[in-house]
């Protein structure tokens, strides 16, 4: 990440990728188009689609009206008839107004007709708080819809994801959802030449360890790995992990690395109760009981509404000082 | 002076592992008492005394493995008065009743780490001799929540009455004497059993004093200098694997015996199952759900039933000769969860009545799979039932369990094309088959047994 960024080198923002990654996706295919609430002429309310209407013009980067529960079931309806579409959501939050299209009709559909009828609709949504815009559009819900079988959970933590889940998020029959954090666009650095294409099923090693597991995912990843260099400093060597993948979880990920340290943190800006992180802990407990040396740890937000006021918003939210201590409580 | 042996429990076992004590030196004990518990390679039996006296020295200590008919302890016959043993029976009776045993938890096979606690239950003492303690009713069911036995205690009442603040502080000893649980980290306590450290001898450096696994790897003996195992901890690396390899074995050596000694015959019917589900059916849509039977209890019935009108078939092949069976002990073969079957004996069968049946099956196959089975149960059985019903066959032809001379096997009721009066219909059968020891009878005398199984299946009311 580019948390610990040297100055040289071309560089690229995380916005810049997903942009790269959507117009790839237009270009490679007829079928692809993009709507959303201010996508076209605005660029999207993030930024991430300027110039994608210049480009590509109105019938494939389109405005849609603000209704969330009409554009979302307009998708599904262009998935099922053969296009490939990408629908942006503002926030999370007002992703609930189309929670109906996601949960009733785009993830059941393909089980409810005997596997007719697929969905390969792809929905972008920004999740995340801390860039003072409230509780109406910092919350993270990611959890909820990891909860929902029929479609899968994305959330790119990296330039690098956010520039290569895209394409094979697109390639999937099912609704594939991306979740991207909030606080990440404006991150920077180098693009890696592709290796190999990105899969979506596996968590990556951010950092390998030997002391203890930081298990996290999106906007609370650099926040993770600015805790793990603090205990490096400290001689705690700790493996981090993103599961990028949220639905289906990589379990094998998570129990090889609770095998290697013995003792886990959770990290999760959601809020604690009945989140992705009770998940994770739970799987733990299930699967990985007997390599526990202490007690799963989580770290998350504040269980109230995130604040406005940007003191109390940094007190809501899990800091690397939070991690560092829960980590403190682990190792002991 | 008689001798505790250890007792043969099927004709399988040539040694037995003594676990537990369920007495003490000094306890007066009945014949048909649980004195012991035994681990077989098949499981773990509460074995029953056959003398009445008082418990003399204990010869054998727990964890030592010893062969069938091994002196375990000796008993010394007592005086006892008609009286004094009247009361003990009802006492013991009161226990069952409440489905309440005598005797404190001990550990099952999932936790074969687990040490015997026995602390928690003071022991049954000479307080006994002391007769009737007078208690209220509250007094008496404080001690038994707190499993004291009020006999044991000193009242500090008028005229040595238990008072409440005796019970109080009996039940604070009991508590204090309770081995406190290690508080241990999982992975600490996996360490421990594999390291072979006893846990409750290791320092724990975590949140209170929590003991961690660099905790036990820092007491664990180096590699080349591994202390013997301690009794107390000592833990297979897999024992649940040792003892499925026990069991095959155990099966393995008893069946090849059957297969090469008896010369079983095989036969085989198919009964019309329709009266019988009919009837089943009504009497189900009559009870109530705990009370409701299942199609097994109307064929063990029948099964009980028919041995005893067919004696031939009930009883054991010993040197070169039959002999009939003391009443009809049904042993019903029950699949073990790890793997591997044992073949307990629900006593008396044939005498039954459906709903008791079906208890006590229940119970038995409970107790045969959490290792609580007593010796008689798994000694003494007559005759034996398959039921491979519920995992779908049609059909089995079992291998006698020597010395029983027959084995009967059900499979599955199912609806199936059968010609009734002179047309085809659709009707729930079941296939009984036979397997018997062709020493003790002939073909002739099978049939007839199979004949009035089903007979006796299609009167149902009547089992």
């Amino acid at each position: 990440m580019g948390a610990t960024g040297q100055p040289q080198e071309p560089k690229t923002t995380y916005r810049e990728a997903m942009r790269e990654a959507l117009r790839e996706a237009l270009r490679s295919d007829d079928r692809v188009f993009l709507m959303g609430e201010d996508v076209g002429r605005y660029g999207g309310c993030f930024g991430v689609s300027l110039g994608l209407l210049e480009e590509f013009g109105p019938e494939r980067v389109r405005d849609t009206p603000l209704s969330e529960s009409a554009f979302v079931g307009a998708g599904i309806g262009a998935a099922l008839a053969g296009m490939r579409p990408i629908v942006e959501i503002m926030t999370v939050n007002f992703s609930l107004l189309a929670l109906d299209q996601i949960l009733n009709n785009a993830a059941t559909l393909l089980h409810m007709s005997g596997g007719q009828l697929p969905v390969p609709l792809v929905i972008r949504m920004t999740t995340g708080a801390g860039r003072q815009l409230a509780a109406q559009h910092s919350h993270s819900l990611e959890g909820w819809y990891a909860h929902i079988p029929g479609i899968r959970v994305l959330a790119p933590a990296t330039i690098e994801d956010a520039r290569h889940m895209l394409a094979p998020a697109l390639a999937d029959r099912d609704p594939v959802l991306i979740f991207e954090h909030g606080s990440l666009y404006n991150a920077s650095g180098e693009l890696p030449p592709p290796t190999a294409p990105v899969d979506l099923e596996h968590a990556a090693i951010r950092r390998p360890g030997t002391d203890i597991s930081l298990i996290t995912y999106g906007g609370s990843l650099p926040k993770a790995l600015a805790a793990a260099d603090e205990l490096a400093a400290e001689g705690i060597s700790a493996d981090v992990i993103d599961l990028r993948t949220l639905r289906p979880l990589d379990d094998a990920a998570i129990t090889g690395s609770v095998a290697r340290t013995h003792r886990v943190v959770v990290i999760d800006e959601a809020w604690r109760t009945g989140s992705l992180a009770a998940e994770v802990s739970a799987r733990i407990a299930e699967e990985s009981f007997y390599d526990l040396d202490a007690p799963v740890e989580r770290v998350c937000s504040a269980e109230v509404p995130i604040p406005y006021a940007r003191r109390l918003e940094e007190a809501a939210l899990p800091q690397t000082a939070d991690i560092v201590a829960a980590a403190h409580r682990v190792v002991e | 002076m008689a001798e505790f042996t250890m007792p043969s429990l099927g004709a399988d076992m040539e040694e037995g592992t003594l676990q537990e004590w369920l007495v003490q030196p000094g306890d007066q004990v009945h014949k048909g008492d649980a004195v012991a518990v035994v681990e077989t390679a098949k499981s773990t039996i509460e074995v029953e005394c056959f003398e009445t006296g008082m418990v003399g020295q204990l010869l054998v200590e727990p964890g030592t493995t010893v062969p069938v008919g091994a002196a375990l302890a000796v008993i010394e016959p007592t005086a006892e008065g008609p009286e004094k043993r009247e009361k003990h029976r009802k006492a013991e009776k009161a226990e069952k009743a409440e489905g309440k045993r005598p005797v404190p938890s001990t550990p099952t096979l999932a936790t074969p780490t687990t040490p015997p606690e026995r602390a928690g239950v003071p022991a049954p003492s000479a307080a006994h001799e002391r007769g009737h303690t007078e208690a209220g009713p509250l007094l008496r069911h404080a001690a038994e929540r707190s499993g004291i036995d009020l006999d044991t205690l000193h009242g500090s009442g008028r005229g040595g009455r238990v008072t409440r603040t005796d019970v109080e502080r009996a039940t604070a000893a009991a508590i204090a004497a309770q081995p406190l649980r290690v508080r241990a980290t999982p992975l600490a306590r996996r360490l421990a059993a594999e390291l072979d450290v006893d846990l409750a001898a290791v320092t724990g450096t975590g949140k209170d004093s929590a003991v961690r696994a660099a905790d036990v790897r820092k007491a664990a003996p180096g590699p080349a200098t591994a202390a013997p195992p301690s009794p107390d901890v000592a833990a297979p690396a897999h024992p649940s694997e040792d003892r499925a390899t026990a069991m095959r074995q155990a099966i393995a050596g008893l069946m090849s015996r059957a297969n090469r000694d008896i010369p079983h015959y095989y036969l085989s019917t198919t009964v019309d199952m329709a009266a019988a589900m009919d009837w089943l059916h009504e009497h189900n849509r009559r009870s109530r759900v705990a009370e409701r039977l299942l199609p097994t209890a109307l064929l063990l019935k029948a099964a009980a039933r028919a041995a005893r009108e067919v004696p031939e078939l009930n009883g054991f092949w010993t040197d070169d000769h039959f002999t009939a069976g003391d009443g009809v002990h049904l042993g019903v073969a029950v699949s073990l969860r790890g793997g591997g079957l044992i073949a307990p004996a629900l006593h008396d069968a044939d005498s039954l009545e459906l709903p008791q049946l079906m208890t006590a099956l229940k119970d038995l196959v409970v107790r045969a799979r959490t290792g609580r089975l007593r010796g008689s149960e798994v000694s003494d059985s007559t005759i034996t039932v398959t039921n491979l019903g519920d995992q779908g066959v049609e059909s089995v032809f079992g291998v006698i369990y020597p010395p029983q001379v027959s084995l009967v096997g059900f499979g599955r009721v199912g609806d199936r094309p059968c010609a009734v009066d002179g047309l085809l219909g659709v009707r729930p059968v079941v296939t009984a088959t036979l397997s018997a020891d062709h020493r003790a009878t002939d073909g002739a005398v099978g049939a007839r047994y199979l004949t009035t199984v089903d007979r006796l299946l299609q009167n149902p009311e009547q089992l």
